[in-house]
């Protein structure tokens, strides 16, 4: 039988090794969300992340060498933006009912979401590129870290800061809108898929099934305007 | 599946390719999904042939930022240092753009009509 070194040292060179890692991370974050009955704070990504993280320290791995296997999975962000359109599809009917309150909603969330993140930022002291990075974080993965690296800012920190605004949306957003007195389930739902896109929606639609609804039509809006939002609101701080 | 993904990715390369050209700071995958939702209007063979495919890729949306998440070890020192304004900037947005969002929502719809909710 050979060395297990040896054998170490043929897979840490290969990309199925760090591939499969990530895959697999997923699935148990995945479990123990479902679990812990999909409560925001048991998100799968926080999970998998912490726990790919400290398998890299252990094995001594760089985050270059990991990326080499883990690039497979992130080449899909593009082609996943692209799909939002099937959402935005599905629901053109109710989007065409409400179009007027959906624009005017889409882009006051949205604008309150970018300016205020960068007006704190900014007054908290963060240099220019942390403020590219803080940006883009309330739009859904892909197009942040698109924007992101546009703008000149981090894509793996904006990863992070989209996926804890995720989690803070998801946990505020019922007591909240109940604090407001909004008894609209589009209101509800459609601010909550602008300001904390996907894991936003994710908890909207295990409260209400037109609050989803909604919730996907604000995040996949939310990803076109913000595109054009987050260049205009960081020359605003710079 | 095939043909839906052949559709999703040169969606994806004509918004690049657009992108570029015109040099605006949009990224190519979100002009490419305004191109594909132009598609699916005005084609309704479009629409069917993306949808299953599309879906699949949408359902586990979250796998997909795992790899730029775990990036954050390179990052812990600066989170470390910057971590009570980015903290404070992340609460505070949310929490107001959710506010700001639906209230406006409500506002206008009220204002201009726009259907009820089915609640």
């Amino acid at each position: 039988m050979r060395d297990f070194a040896d054998i170490w040292s043929y897979l840490a060179q290969s990309p199925l090794i760090w591939l499969t890692a990530t895959l697999v991370a997923y699935l148990i974050g995945d479990a123990i969300a479902t679990r812990a009955g999909r409560a925001p704070l048991a998100n799968p990504v926080l999970i998998a992340v912490i726990l790919l993280a400290a398998l890299l320290w252990l094995s001594d791995t760089s985050y270059t060498q990991y990326f080499e296997g883990a690039q497979f999975v992130h080449f899909l962000l593009g082609p996943a933006t692209v799909a939002l359109a099937i959402p935005l599809w599905t629901q053109r009917a109710a989007l065409r009912r409400a179009l007027v309150p959906i624009l005017a909603a889409l882009l006051a969330g949205s604008l309150t979401a970018v300016i205020v993140a960068l007006a704190i930022g900014h007054a908290m002291g963060l240099e220019a590129g942390l403020l590219a990075t803080l940006a883009p974080k309330s739009t859904t993965a892909p197009v942040a870290l698109g924007i992101s690296q546009s703008l000149g800012g981090s894509p793996t920190l904006t990863a992070v800061l989209v996926i804890l605004t995720g989690i803070i949306g998801a946990i505020v957003v019922t007591p909240l809108m109940n604090a407001l007195r909004i008894r609209d389930w589009r209101a509800r739902g459609f601010a909550v898929g602008v300001a904390a896109h996907g894991i936003g929606t994710a908890r909207a639609f295990q409260v209400n099934p037109q609050a989803g609804a909604f919730a996907g039509i604000g995040m996949a809006l939310n990803a076109l305007l913000t595109a054009f939002l987050a260049p205009w609101a960081l020359g605003l701080f710079q | 599946m095939i043909h839906a993904l052949t559709l999703i990715l040169a969606c994806q390369l004509a918004g690049e390719l657009v992108a570029r050209l015109s040099g605006l700071p949009v990224p190519g995958p979100v002009l490419g999904m305004a191109l594909l939702f132009g598609l699916m209007l005005a084609l309704p063979r479009v629409a069917a042939t993306v949808q299953p495919t599309g879906e699949g890729i949408l359902r586990h949306l979250s796998l997909l930022f795992v790899p730029a998440g775990v990036g954050v070890v390179g990052h812990l020192s600066s989170l470390g240092t910057h971590g009570p304004g980015l903290a404070l900037a992340l609460v505070l947005s949310t929490v107001l753009a959710l506010g700001v969002g639906a209230l406006v929502f409500v506002a206008v719809a009220r204002a201009f009509g726009g259907g009820d909710s089915d609640a």
